[in-house]
């Protein structure tokens, strides 16, 4: 059996098991854990397809900083209680968190069974970016010649989300008259 | 391959009894003691009866922790100091365990998964001072991991590359010759301010001194792996000495010239290039070695020699160094350093 094959089993399976763990699990901090495994696992599943740049990326943006951002805010605020569990909640509550459930696998369902029509394939194939010279390099071209303007727009809406999060803070602040 | 990533492994693991030795003496002569001088010639066997002591201690975790993440937690350690090594030439080009396409990317985004453990160690242990620890610690990680990135940013833009060994292969050519001595393009002279900062932040990454707050032993007696003995205690102790070989690795190789010759050594290996191909190979190979295991050591002293000189930081004093000092000088170097490219100075 090809070894890509086994790392694709193996960490397919860390991923889904790790997600299970993520939703079953009872407290916060756990959950949080296992989702950095998913997160893991996912970047090896990148490796796998030869993007090594968005591994090395999943692992140094969503493992490395937005993870340890949830952790540090779990521990933060109590970080023993149990997730509500579902069977103390109302019949309306469990009906509808059924129905989204299943709408929200259908639409997953459908986008995997449909998405070889729709998407193809790519004019990024492994040829075409070795020729370029590698991943990181086929990727500043296009994200820092053609796309630019783009990125660049992205950036200052990103500037936004955090003078607009430090204004809301502050405002906050000054109405009960704390220092943060 | 195999072959590689024993040599790396067995310097890796084998960096600890010695540091532990260095460490012990070296405080010693800093702070003009003595320190541990009775077993072996200098106390040199002193750090193998610690080893042993480490090993036959029993290992017994308390009754109030959680038992999994708790003995999880020195693994996740300890395994991604281990790896980070993985994409640093330690030999000359050949010898790199992965010449991976996104070179030191893979060493920061493996190294920022240090943190789990430290955090899970904390967080398992059920006690508010390792919690606290954990808490700093995240903090600190998060805060200096940017400037560290950052930091870096002007080498690549010089040398045009991410791999680690295109960037040691650089720092092979000359810069400029002053009466006959060759300066060589080393990325402390190109870069002297990208240097700094990562020297700076490469402490902090490592948890020592000055910027060991996570185990502050004044405020939180040891902060996050308060709750550990024996053996598991040891894999703490083990993953700090081997991010310290790593940090000093990178800076070797990315400020140092990494595995390129020392003054000196070029001539030593022509005393050997008598024509046989596979003797002139080895001998280089093994000077090109010795040249970054030297460079790496005195890196690992420089360690040492700061943690017994310098008083620890206090949070605050931390937090705005690194968010309103070294981040906004680490942007203002990859500024000046496009600059200078795009005026061609550089």
């Amino acid at each position: 059996m090809d070894w890509i094959f086994v790392a694709f089993i193996v960490f397919s399976t860390i991923a889904i098991l790790g997600s299970l763990m993520v939703v079953l699990q009872k407290t916060p901090v756990s959950s949080a854990f296992s989702l950095v495994l998913v997160f893991f696992s996912f970047s090896g599943l990148y490796a796998l397809l030869g993007a090594h740049f968005i591994a090395a990326l999943q692992i140094l943006v969503y493992t490395g900083a937005i993870m340890v951002l949830f952790v540090f805010v779990i521990m933060l605020l109590g970080q023993d209680q149990p997730t509500s569990d579902l069977k103390d909640s109302s019949l309306l509550f469990k009906g509808i968190t059924l129905l989204g459930a299943i709408g929200l696998l259908n639409v997953l369902l459908q986008a995997a069974l449909s998405s070889k029509d729709i998407v193809g394939k790519g004019v990024y194939t492994e040829e075409k970016i070795n020729e370029m010279g590698g991943n990181l390099k086929s990727i500043s071209e296009v994200l820092f010649k053609d796309y630019v303007f783009h990125f660049e727009l992205v950036s200052f809406l990103i500037l936004g989300a955090i003078v607009a999060t430090v204004a809301l803070a502050k405002r906050k602040n000054s109405l009960s008259g704390g220092v943060s | 391959m195999f072959l590689k990533i024993g040599i790396v492994l067995v310097g890796l693991l084998s960096v600890t009894p010695i540091m532990l030795f260095v460490e012990r003496r070296g405080s010693a002569l800093l702070q003009n003691r003595l320190g541990p001088n009775r077993f072996g010639p200098q106390g040199l066997l002193q750090s193998v009866l610690d080893v042993l002591k480490f090993i036959f201690k029993e290992d017994r975790a308390p009754g109030h922790v959680n038992k999994f993440y708790f003995s999880l937690a020195p693994l996740v350690v300890v395994v991604p100091a281990l790896m980070t090594f993985a994409v640093i030439p330690f030999a000359g080009n050949d010898f790199i365990i992965a010449n991976l396409d996104v070179g030191i990317l893979y060493c920061f985004s493996i190294a920022s998964l240090g943190v789990y453990g430290i955090i899970m160690a904390g967080w398992a242990s059920n006690n508010k001072y390792s919690l606290l620890g954990s808490l700093r610690s995240s903090a600190q990680m998060i805060s200096y991991e940017l400037t560290l990135g950052l930091s870096i940013v002007g080498l690549i833009m010089i040398f045009q590359s991410v791999k680690l060994g295109d960037m040691v292969s650089a720092q092979g050519e000359t810069l400029f010759s002053i009466g006959g001595i060759d300066v060589p393009k080393w990325g402390i002279f190109l870069q002297p301010v990208g240097f700094i900062l990562f020297l700076v932040s490469s402490f902090a990454e490592t948890n020592r001194l000055p910027f060991d707050l996570p185990e502050g032993e004044a405020e939180l007696i040891a902060g996050y792996h308060l709750e550990y003995g024996s053996m598991r205690f040891a894999l703490f102790m083990l993953a700090e000495f081997v991010s310290m070989t790593v940090a000093s690795a990178l800076l070797s190789t990315l400020f140092f010239g990494g595995w390129q010759y020392l003054p000196g050594f070029s001539w030593i290996a022509h005393l050997f290039s008598d024509g046989n191909i596979a003797v002139t190979y080895l001998v280089s190979t093994l000077l090109h070695g010795i040249s970054f295991v030297i460079k790496i050591a005195s890196f690992m002293w420089f360690f040492v020699w700061v943690r017994w000189t310098l008083p620890r930081f206090r949070f605050d004093q931390l937090m705005n160094f690194g968010w309103k000092v070294l981040l906004p000088l680490a942007l203002l170097n990859v500024f000046v350093t496009g600059l200078l490219i795009y005026l061609g100075v550089l």
